[in-house]
């Protein structure tokens, strides 16, 4: 198969799963405890008040009828307006997304830094006490809750030390990127771990290859050896780790964001989902799934060129 | 005679801080243009011995002794000599060419790198000199196979494209760890031919390692048995053959099925090698050995000449002589 083939094939799979998704998100946000009638007009609405608003917004409807209007609106790009902000959900999501993309690229390029070059290290030393420190340090960043480790930061260098900013979004992207440097730390923290541990054990695995020791045999310089050789093999696993793992660091975000008071699409979906926002959730949940499946797109993609065997 | 281009004394290469031997006090030459085997079962320490020359061993692998190449030792060399060295007048091929070869690169690349460390030869040199390379080595349709990954190839294609990369800087020497194991008969054939085409085509000498004893006939000019990580015997392929001394060498040629033979029962020798940390006192052998005495229990027997050029070490090396040859009617049959 060439690699146009593979894209066209692998570009054709993203249509059932976006369908997929938005069937998922149009149930789930209707078994949510809680209608939004009474979440708009609290707890002693009349019954004739509640039989309005679910007229208003449709949702008196059957529900293939509601489906359908869904599905309509979304492909014309017209996600509804928000319940509780009266102001339509793209805009939202324009607003807010960005934010959270942000912060989640941020963490990952910083896990990546941080976890390629100690993986080496790591392998490459094995079971000596660079490796042991590394992976102990590791250890202990991967089983700390996220929330813990960003309370802790917050108190240390935003609090104590006060070189960080405890929260919020500043103006201007420089700004943005001081403001958003803690909470990404924080994210990354995880990520860098897993990733780490799975580069050192893929790095091992090569090492040992014999196209390696083949490699030696030609009389090649070591660096050489180094990325043509060992890293181009073993970053095959681990990107593909890496990218099942930013659906994971999206998830994350919401808790990170409201720790840091970053006003981002998680905290928008945390306040959409308590005020039965219906609209909103479906809106962020449908964006954040689509970001996702392009991630895992991206991922294939970089994939099939790291790797020909994917698409020859 | 001509001098050795390659003389080995004294290998001895240990894993795990010295704990285990895998190869003990090997010594051989190896004269221009031929081709020696090195025989024995898995674990004789053959392989080692091969990758030893090159200092090409795991982590925790240590080598001792000398490797004397063109007046330098490769044991002493630094990084920088060693690497001139390796690809560039010493080449090595390997047993399965779908893990020897870097699955995600294409052919090309894989020739290519070879002739930018030892060759001063540009960008289109390079390429010209790839596309011979796969003429020389029998892969039709060179340019388009060039841009193909390893897993394109069929088996014997993909030992063909190990050959091209391994002979890209014109060796004079090539280490060949068991090239043709891995392969069917018909293509095995054509690949041993291969080998010896190019020997002769580019005044090559081989070191080729294998367990198989029709191979070693096919090609071998001089053969050196190795068991528990030393040389038993040693000597011309015709004359070990005709008369093997050792009794491990007496015992591999009876394993080995005979074509032509009138039919007899095939031999084997029993239970299996002695692991690292555990070698036998006295002669390794002796567990396993029909010949063996008292005195092979308590002493090793030294490398000793028995005829001129054949060395064995074998304290019965008389009794194994007596009882012949297991292929010595074949061979005056055949």
């Amino acid at each position: 198969m060439s690699l146009p083939a593979f894209l066209g094939r692998r570009l054709l799979q993203l249509i059932p799963t976006l369908i997929f998704i938005l069937i998922v998100v149009f149930v789930l946000v209707r078994l949510l405890p809680g209608d939004p009638a009474s979440a708009i007009l609290g707890d002693r609405a009349l019954d004739a008040d509640v039989e309005r608003i679910n007229r208003e917004l449709g949702l008196d409807r059957p529900l293939p009828v509601q489906f359908w209007a869904f599905v309509q609106s979304v492909f014309t790009g017209n996600l509804g307006n928000s319940i509780s902000m009266k102001i339509p959900v793209t805009q939202l999501i324009w607003e807010r997304l960005p934010i959270t993309m942000l912060l989640t690229f941020m963490a990952a390029l910083i896990a990546v830094v941080v976890a390629v070059p100690l993986a080496f290290v790591a392998a490459l030393r094995r079971d000596r006490i660079a490796d042991s420190a590394i992976r102990g340090a590791f250890q202990v960043g991967l089983s700390m809750p996220v929330f813990y480790v960003g309370l802790i930061l917050l108190t240390v260098f935003g609090a104590k030390l006060r070189w960080f900013p405890v929260g919020g979004y500043g103006d201007g992207f420089v700004d943005q990127l001081y403001h958003l440097f803690l909470p990404a730390v924080t994210l990354a923290l995880s990520l860098s771990a897993i990733l780490m541990r799975n580069l050192r054990s893929a790095i091992i695995g090569v090492v040992d290859a014999e196209y390696v020791t083949f490699a030696r045999a030609k009389g090649l310089r070591p660096r050489l050896i180094l990325f043509r050789h060992i890293l181009r093999n073993a970053l095959i696993s681990t990107l593909t780790l890496f990218g099942l793992s930013i659906g994971t660091l999206l998830g994350g975000a919401v808790i990170t964001e409201s720790v840091f008071a970053v006003p981002g699409a998680g905290r928008l979906m945390i306040d959409s989902i308590y005020g039965r926002d219906y609209p909103v959730v479906q809106g962020l949940t449908i964006a954040l799934a689509v970001l996702v499946s392009l991630t895992f797109l991206l991922t294939d993609i970089l994939q099939a060129w790291l790797d020909p065997r994917v698409t020859r | 005679m001509s001098e050795p281009i390659l003389r080995v004394r004294g290998l001895t290469t240990t894993f795990g801080d010295g704990a285990l031997h895998a190869v003990r006090d090997v010594s051989f030459d190896v004269m221009p243009g031929e081709v020696l085997g090195l025989v024995g079962e898995s674990g004789s320490g053959k392989s080692v011995t091969l990758r030893s020359l090159l200092r090409l061993l795991p982590a925790g692998g240590r080598v001792a002794g000398s490797v004397c190449w063109h007046g330098r030792d490769v044991l002493a060399m630094n990084e920088a000599e060693l690497r001139g060295v390796r690809g560039g007048e010493i080449s090595m091929i390997f047993q399965e060419p779908m893990t020897a070869l870097n699955p995600v690169l294409p052919i090309r690349v894989q020739i290519e790198e070879n002739l930018r460390a030892h060759t001063k030869l540009d960008g289109r040199g390079r390429r010209a000199r790839a596309r011979e390379l796969m003429d020389l080595v029998g892969i039709p349709d060179a340019a388009r196979r060039l841009d193909e990954f390893p897993h394109q190839f069929s088996g014997g294609m993909r030992q063909r494209a190990m050959i091209a990369i391994a002979l890209a800087s014109d060796p004079k020497l090539l280490l060949a760890d068991e090239p043709t194991t891995a392969l069917d008969v018909t293509i095995q054939d054509q690949i041993l031919k291969l080998i010896l085409e190019l020997r002769d085509e580019l005044a090559m000498s081989v070191v080729f390692v294998t367990h198989d004893l029709g191979v070693v006939s096919a090609t071998c000019d001089r053969m050196a048995v190795m068991y528990a990580g030393r040389i038993v015997e040693e000597g011309a392929v015709a004359d070990v053959f005709a008369c093997p001394r050792h009794a491990y060498t007496h015992g591999l040629l009876g394993s080995v099925p005979q074509a032509g033979a009138e039919r007899s029962m095939l031999l084997s020798i029993e239970g299996t090698p002695p692991g690292l940390a555990r070698i036998p006192e006295g002669c390794a052998f002796n567990p396993r050995c029909d010949f063996a005495t008292d005195i092979c229990r308590r002493t090793r027997p030294r490398l000793a000449e028995m005829s001129p050029g054949h060395h064995a070490a074998c304290h019965n090396a008389g009794a194994v002589a007596a009882a012949g040859s297991p292929v010595r009617r074949a061979m005056r049959d055949g």
